[in-house]
């Protein structure tokens, strides 16, 4: 990286602010707030200067065509991925029962499940999105999603320059919101849980919103009788900078994740406030290319390499992002060939044979 | 320098295209129209001859799903002028298109006509050479590069196994573009929104299309599976030997 945040505040004192956005060392950045969180000055660096210095790259044109494309894919089809959203709910096929999609049904719910992009879509993170919807229903928890009205939460567009889209996003979403009953939003994605918590509210969206981790473990004394298949493995859980560092939610995954019978928890040498990021944030999810011929090392490979030296048999995360990212990594790296890389709500489907 | 750019939509290949109750046509239900990539080369290919030699740009559409958000696009890229042919273009074809863009393009007067040199939905011909016809020009297409000359351009022609030729054009011409110097650029959705309030696209009204030179389309299908595989066991030699043994057997060798 070029000009890391110490010399574009430098940079910027000295008048040559242009010289950085000229040059291309900002796409490195992947909006992980390791930065912020540590500065000794307070200064909101990750908001105030990297995505502010994404933004005005952008508008100059400037920008690797992976990440090009997934702007363009989210403003036509709603969706970073580029597909199609009508297939939005598809990953619903063959639940028994059938999920609440609130536009085909109509029906008032307690809880409206905001899914996301990439648990909607990825084909990794389906299993984990159907868990999920498996765990809901054994809790008895009345939820339902948007399906085809659920737009991109935006955030990662945002934070990767794109406050034109974000704001896109912010109006769609708001337009399916205010159509439906519901007491409160959850979400798989700790992206839309920051975006939905922090952002929206600012431009007319404000819902009360939780991260599926806080929902579950406000019911945690219900979820306990049902976990009763043992999972014996030794597990370390990778706080993902939005849930974790961003939002201060650290104790919940954990206490799910200690009331599975069998599972032994390992603190990695990075955790809570000073995680590892898994690469995807800030535009990084459509930046690997691009990163892997700069650095020819990837943020994802170090994190997997400190699970395995935490003697890590499964390396639990909770968001959509990390488990693609971190399953390559685990193919890349030759000591890590037995970990598992799994989502909190597929551990306790596990737990409870559902 | 004065560089036109006529544009069609084409279907969306992301959502399932199926087959109408005709049988001969798409069903248009969920069918979702996207800009042609060729065309998107060309727009980008105008602007880039504009950046470097100034004139003037006007991009044309057909009344459709997204010309609107497309033209728009193309004036926060720096095109001058947007023009939409407005009407009923249900059932068009090339040769109608062709005709129809001639008629605005013979009263614009270009010196330069830049279009996609193919889409995926060209049935009778592609738009270039028809456009060029009507016009009386000349046209060149595969073209991934143009410099220009005096009166003339020198175009950069993309023949197969990796032959480029270079091709001086005398101006007014038709080129058909394969692939723009540089990737279509990317346009911060601000700056699109900035231009949706301040440039204006022209409506032209087009009545009557005119088909004639277009084909009939008998039957359109989904290709038909059919089950025909064989498995060829053994090791490397024996299966080889057999993948020979086949295609001569089929007449390939």
């Amino acid at each position: 990286m070029k000009y890391p945040p110490g010399k574009m505040i430098g940079a910027l004192r000295s008048e040559f602010f242009d010289q950085v956005i000229k040059h291309d060392s900002v796409w490195m950045c992947v909006s992980c707030y390791a930065c912020t969180e540590f500065c000794p000055s307070d200064i909101p660096i990750t908001a105030a200067l990297m995505t502010r210095a994404k933004e005005e790259m952008l508008l100059a044109g400037n920008i690797p065509s992976e990440l090009q494309a997934a702007l363009e894919n989210t403003q036509r089809y709603g969706n970073p991925l580029g597909e199609s959203p009508r297939k939005r709910a598809d990953w619903t096929t063959g639940l028994q029962p059938e999920v609440n999609i609130l536009g085909k049904t109509r029906q008032p719910v307690d809880v409206l499940w905001f899914v996301g992009d990439y648990a909607s879509y990825h084909p990794r993170m389906i299993s984990a999105t159907k868990s999920l919807a498996r765990i809901l229903n054994a809790l008895g928890i009345k939820f339902g999603i948007l399906g085809p009205e659920e737009f991109s939460d935006g955030d990662s567009q945002r934070l990767a320059g794109e406050r034109g889209l974000f704001e896109m996003m912010v109006q769609k979403n708001g337009q399916a919101f205010r159509k439906y009953k519901f007491d409160e939003i959850i979400t798989t994605d700790p992206h839309a849980f920051n975006a939905l918590k922090n952002q929206y509210p600012a431009m007319g969206v404000s819902y009360p919103v939780k991260h599926y981790t806080q929902f579950l473990a406000e019911r945690l004394e219900l979820l306990k009788p049902l976990l009763k298949n043992e999972v014996k493995a030794k597990i370390a859980y990778h706080d993902p900078c939005y849930l974790g560092r961003a939002n201060g939610v650290f104790d919940e995954p954990r206490a799910l994740l200690g009331a599975i019978p069998g599972l032994e928890l390992v603190e990695m040498s990075h955790q809570r406030t000073n995680s590892l990021c898994c690469g995807g944030g800030g535009g990084g999810m459509w930046l690997d290319g691009f990163q892997w011929e700069k650095a020819h090392t990837r943020l994802s490979e170090w994190r997997v390499r400190e699970a395995v030296a935490a003697g890590a048999d499964i390396l639990s995360v909770a968001c959509p992002y990390e488990p693609p990212r971190f399953e390559d990594a685990v193919k890349t790296i030759q000591d890590a060939g037995q970990l598992k890389v799994r989502e909190i709500a597929e551990l306790l489907a596990e737990a409870m044979s559902i | 320098m004065k560089i036109i750019v006529p544009v069609k939509f084409v279907p969306d290949l992301v959502e399932e295209l199926t087959i109408d109750s005709s049988g001969v046509t798409l069903d248009t239900a969920w069918l979702r129209l996207i800009i042609n990539e060729f065309d998107d080369h060309a727009v980008e290919q105008a602007i880039l001859l504009k950046e470097r030699g100034g004139g003037q740009v006007i991009v044309s559409t057909v009344e459709s799903e997204g010309a609107d958000d497309f033209l728009f696009t193309a004036a926060a890229k720096g095109a001058d002028q947007l023009i939409k042919l407005t009407g009923d273009f249900a059932g068009v074809n090339n040769h109608a298109l062709a005709r129809a863009y001639s008629g605005l393009l013979k009263e614009l007067n270009p010196d330069l006509v830049l279009t996609g040199v193919q889409a995926h939905n060209d049935l009778d011909g592609s738009l270039g050479p028809l456009l060029a016809e009507f016009l009386g020009m000349p046209y060149v297409g595969y073209v991934s590069g143009l410099t220009l000359a005096d009166g003339a351009v020198v175009v950069r022609k993309e023949y197969p196994g990796g032959l480029i030729a270079e091709v001086e054009v005398k101006l007014p011409a038709v080129l058909g573009i394969q692939a723009a110097e540089q990737p279509p650029r990317y346009i911060a959705y601000s700056k699109i929104r900035q231009v949706m309030g301040t440039a204006k696209v022209e409506e032209r009204p087009v009545t009557g299309l005119d088909l004639e030179g277009g084909v009939t389309v008998s039957r359109m299908f989904q290709p038909e599976a059919a089950e025909r595989a064989t498995m060829l066991e053994g090791d490397a030699n024996a299966v080889a030997d057999r993948i020979l043994a086949i295609f001569k057997e089929a007449g390939a060798l």
